[in-house]
């Protein structure tokens, strides 16, 4: 099936970290994570480059310590993307079928997800995916492949993510500024999404929440499709920024105060009770007090799954989700944010890991690599798609417009 | 500038209207010449003032010079008081003045005496008439101190009182315009500048038949009731991206706030001009970007065709800033969500009583215009305590990134400012 053990790469582009994967895949299709490079990122502001050589820089760093810890060369990588640009909608693609016997062929699926494809979006956006939900053949909905079926006219639902063109090349060219190619791009919930859910998830219907540090995605899976998705470009920086604000501290010691003071949850337990900050010398700096930190950290947390929570209510998917609510990104590190996401979605919440992957476990038990890890994976289910051929997997590459099918 | 102007007088629409425009005191003489001269030509001008020397060297249309009488010429010296008695004293020559007229745009410089004090006057003459009167406004710069501030917010109620609309331009604005290094000159030009874009884009707006029309109640729609301070710019581009330009030009416009009174608008007039080649995809462009910026608003759209703008798109917007009590009475207008001490709050009572020589029927109209005589005595008893802004909001990093808009609400500020948690 595959010519010898192929190597995948993901590369996310984090507002805090890059972070590149490196995923090698044998001969029977399992895959297997060796490598994992990362670095603090410097260029990027809410999931999107605002510097290019910082970035350049710290991809290069993320990049060669993969290369390093997998011993391989790292030529050509999926891309993460991600940024308050994007958008998700859904869309139906219509074909009649003109053969005689009326039998669907893969060029009618083919066409029909030509057709689907074709939304009118805002002049300069460009599509990331089109993600294929379900067929409906005669108006019968429900069909996974409608390939050897008779029918007079065959339709296809797909969730169709686009965003700026332009802020997506920006990180498109920054990684080929560094001779690395850029096999596809994908979007980090997806990715995050595709790491996190396993088939039974996606049947029963989940929401997976990526916390990151610049922004939070979110993908929504029922049925056993990608039923809607959406960024908030809010995200970790911004309760670090909040509490360097509230609480008068340098940005740095907000972000260090909150890794070890943070909660998700704000109760009486801390009334009262202070914190003295030391400087480097020992002497005491500031006394600030917990309550105000755990106030102004809730309020934060509280807010972005509350603007999550209203998206979906907007979309009626509040019943469907029985899978229940996946945290992963570095913001699920939150002491109580199960607590809190569960209190606010009225839904099970679990801290998500990509475990169904083997591999160096240290890294996969960590919520913020599920993007680099979904990339991988999303990387090998495309090159099985190519390779496979003639089963509505088209590839833009060079348009950018990547087309993702999904089974 | 020009061509449209001349399109304009020689298209249909000037025969079914006349638009007069009438510069008030120093700062409202300045600007109606400068749009004289810039060619506005499908509108009549004129200029009023107590200032006889300043008078002298408008080159407008007509000039008409205030309280001969009460003040020989020598201008109001930055006081409303003598301003109103002057324009009151010669409310028949402008009344004579105001003749003829369908639309009266009254453009002001609020903060000295003539335009504060003649300006409300002129309004309800004009209105007597039975013109439609709208006012532009020009607030004072900070620098130039509370006093004058003060005389300016009470210039505009008073205004906005008598007018059926009024839109404003502190002058504060126009300095993210011009460069540090611009002289006065420049900076005034641009302040002229823009509003007579403002008077182009409006008379445009009004005067021609569109696709989708919008008649001057809809412009009042937006304008009454709320906040005093509306908020216009006027933005155009050409080119193949021309759209998207348009839209970075209007987001970016300091007099909207780079985008931010848009956020907090509670009512919205949008008017989008093309030539024949505009297409659907500018529209839906154009206004989903200012949907998405705004969310939860009234939108009042109007589009419109013309020849003259081939491969142009141009994009006028009147914003109004949402107010907490868009549907109270009329009376409520009288206090503003500005911190204003209780004494600038009093003298506004005192000023308002209507000019002794007052017909029995115009009483009746200022009585209604206040949601009855009986209201506002009592309330200006016991003035509202005005609320101290707990402290200086900042983004912090995110100050110079992309604002994180939704619904409105800029997630970037601190989610516990934005709800008001005290910390303490």
């Amino acid at each position: 099936m595959f010519d010898s053990p192929s190597i995948i790469a993901g590369l996310e582009i984090g507002t805090s970290k890059v972070c590149a994967v490196v995923g090698e895949e044998n001969e029977s299709g399992a895959l297997t994570i060796i490598g994992l490079g990362q670095a603090p990122s410097r260029g990027v502001r809410k999931g999107e480059i605002v510097d290019f050589e910082l970035a350049a820089e710290d991809i290069r760093t993320a990049v060669a310590e993969a290369e390093q810890m997998a011993d391989v060369e790292i030529r050509r990588v999926y891309l993460g993307v991600t940024g308050s640009h994007l958008r998700g909608l859904n869309n139906r693609g219509y074909h009649p079928v003109a053969s005689v016997d009326r039998e669907i062929t893969a060029d009618d699926v083919q066409d029909v997800m030509r057709n689907a494809k074709a939304v009118s979006l805002p002049p300069d956006h460009s599509v990331v995916h089109t993600v294929r939900q379900h067929f409906l053949v005669d108006g019968q909905g429900g069909i996974q492949n409608p390939v050897g079926m008779l029918g007079a006219r065959v339709e296809v639902d797909v969730h169709v993510i686009h965003g700026v063109r332009n802020r997506l090349q920006n990180a498109l060219r920054t990684v080929k500024g560094l001779q690395i190619e850029v096999e596809e791009v994908c979007f980090n919930g997806l990715a995050s999404a595709m790491a996190v859910l396993n088939s039974e998830h996606k049947e029963l219907g989940a929401l997976v929440i990526d916390l990151g540090a610049g922004a939070t995605e979110y993908v929504v899976h029922a049925n056993g499709i990608v039923k809607h998705s959406g960024v908030i470009a809010v995200g970790g920086d911004h309760i670090s920024n909040d509490l360097a604000l509230g609480l008068k501290v340098s940005l740095g010691r907000a972000e260090q105060l909150k890794i070890e003071h943070g909660n998700a949850i704000h109760d009486d337990g801390v009334r009262g009770q202070t914190l003295t900050l030391n400087s480097p010398s020992g002497l005491i700096e500031k006394t600030i007090n917990l309550e105000h930190l755990r106030r102004i950290m809730a309020a934060r947390v509280e807010e972005t799954f509350e603007l999550i929570a209203q998206a979906l209510e907007k979309e009626g998917f509040s019943d469907c989700l029985r899978a229940g609510v996946f945290l992963c990104g570095g913001g699920a590190h939150i002491p109580r944010i199960k607590e809190l996401a569960g209190e606010i979605f009225d839904l099970p919440v679990s801290l998500a890991t990509a475990g169904s992957l083997s591999g160096t476990t240290a890294a996969l038990d960590q919520p913020e690599f599920c993007t680099g890890i979904g990339l991988v994976k999303f990387g090998s289910m495309q090159a099985r798609g190519r390779t496979r051929g003639g089963r509505g997997f088209f590839n833009l590459r060079g348009a950018l417009g990547s087309w993702l099918g999904r089974r | 500038m020009s061509d449209s102007a001349e399109t304009n007088a020689a298209g249909k629409s000037p025969a079914r209207f006349t638009i007069k425009v009438i510069g008030v005191g120093g700062a409202g003489g300045n600007a109606v010449e400068h749009m004289a001269s810039a060619g506005l030509e499908g509108l009549a001008f004129a200029a009023i003032n107590t200032d006889a020397q300043a008078l002298s060297q408008l080159t407008v249309g007509k000039k008409m010079q205030l309280g001969e009488k009460t003040t020989r010429g020598l201008g109001a010296g930055g006081d409303p008081d003598v301003g109103r008695a002057a324009a009151e004293a010669d409310a028949a020559a402008l009344k004579k003045l105001c003749a003829g007229a369908d639309i009266i745009f009254i453009v002001t410089g609020l903060g000295g005496g003539t335009g504060t004090g003649a300006s409300p006057v002129l309004a309800r003459t004009a209105k007597e008439t039975g013109a439609l009167v709208l006012g532009l406004a020009t607030l004072p710069f900070e620098f130039e101190g509370a006093r004058r501030h003060q005389q300016a917010q009470q210039g505009l109620e008073q205004l906005k009182g008598a007018a059926d609309g009024v839109i404003c331009l502190p002058n504060q604005k126009i300095l993210k315009f011009v460069d540090e290094r611009a002289t006065v000159e420049e900076t005034f030009r641009v302040a002229n500048e823009l509003l007579s874009h403002g008077v182009r884009g409006i008379a445009r707006m009004l005067t021609r038949a569109g696709l989708i029309n919008v008649d001057f109640a809809d412009l009042c729609a937006v304008l009454r009731g709320r906040h005093a301070e509306s908020a216009c710019a006027v933005a155009e581009a050409a080119g193949p991206h021309r759209a998207r330009e348009v839209v970075e030009k209007l987001t970016a416009s300091p007099l909207l706030d780079a985008g931010q009174a848009l956020a907090g608008a509670g009512a919205l007039l949008v008017s989008i001009e093309g030539g024949p080649d505009m297409s659907m995809a500018d529209v839906t462009h154009v206004m989903d970007h200012l949907n998405r910026q705004c969310d939860n608003v009234q939108i009042k759209f109007a589009a419109a065709v013309d020849a003259s703008l081939a491969g142009r798109l141009s994009v006028t917007v009147i914003a109004s800033r949402r107010h907490a009590r868009v549907d109270a009475v009329a009376a409520d207008k009288l206090e503003t969500t500005f911190l204003t001490p209780a004494e600038a709050a009093r003298p506004a009572a005192r000023l308002v009583p209507p000019p002794p020589e007052l017909t029995a029927e115009r009483a009746g109209q200022l009585l209604q215009q206040h949601g009855g005589g009986g209201r506002t005595r009592p309330r200006a008893g016991k003035p509202q305590q005005a609320q101290l802004p707990l402290e200086i909001i900042s983004k912090g990093r995110f100050d110079k990134s992309e604002p994180t808009l939704h619904q409105g609400e800029d997630l970037d500020y601190p989610t516990y400012s934005r709800r008001g948690m005290a910390l303490n």
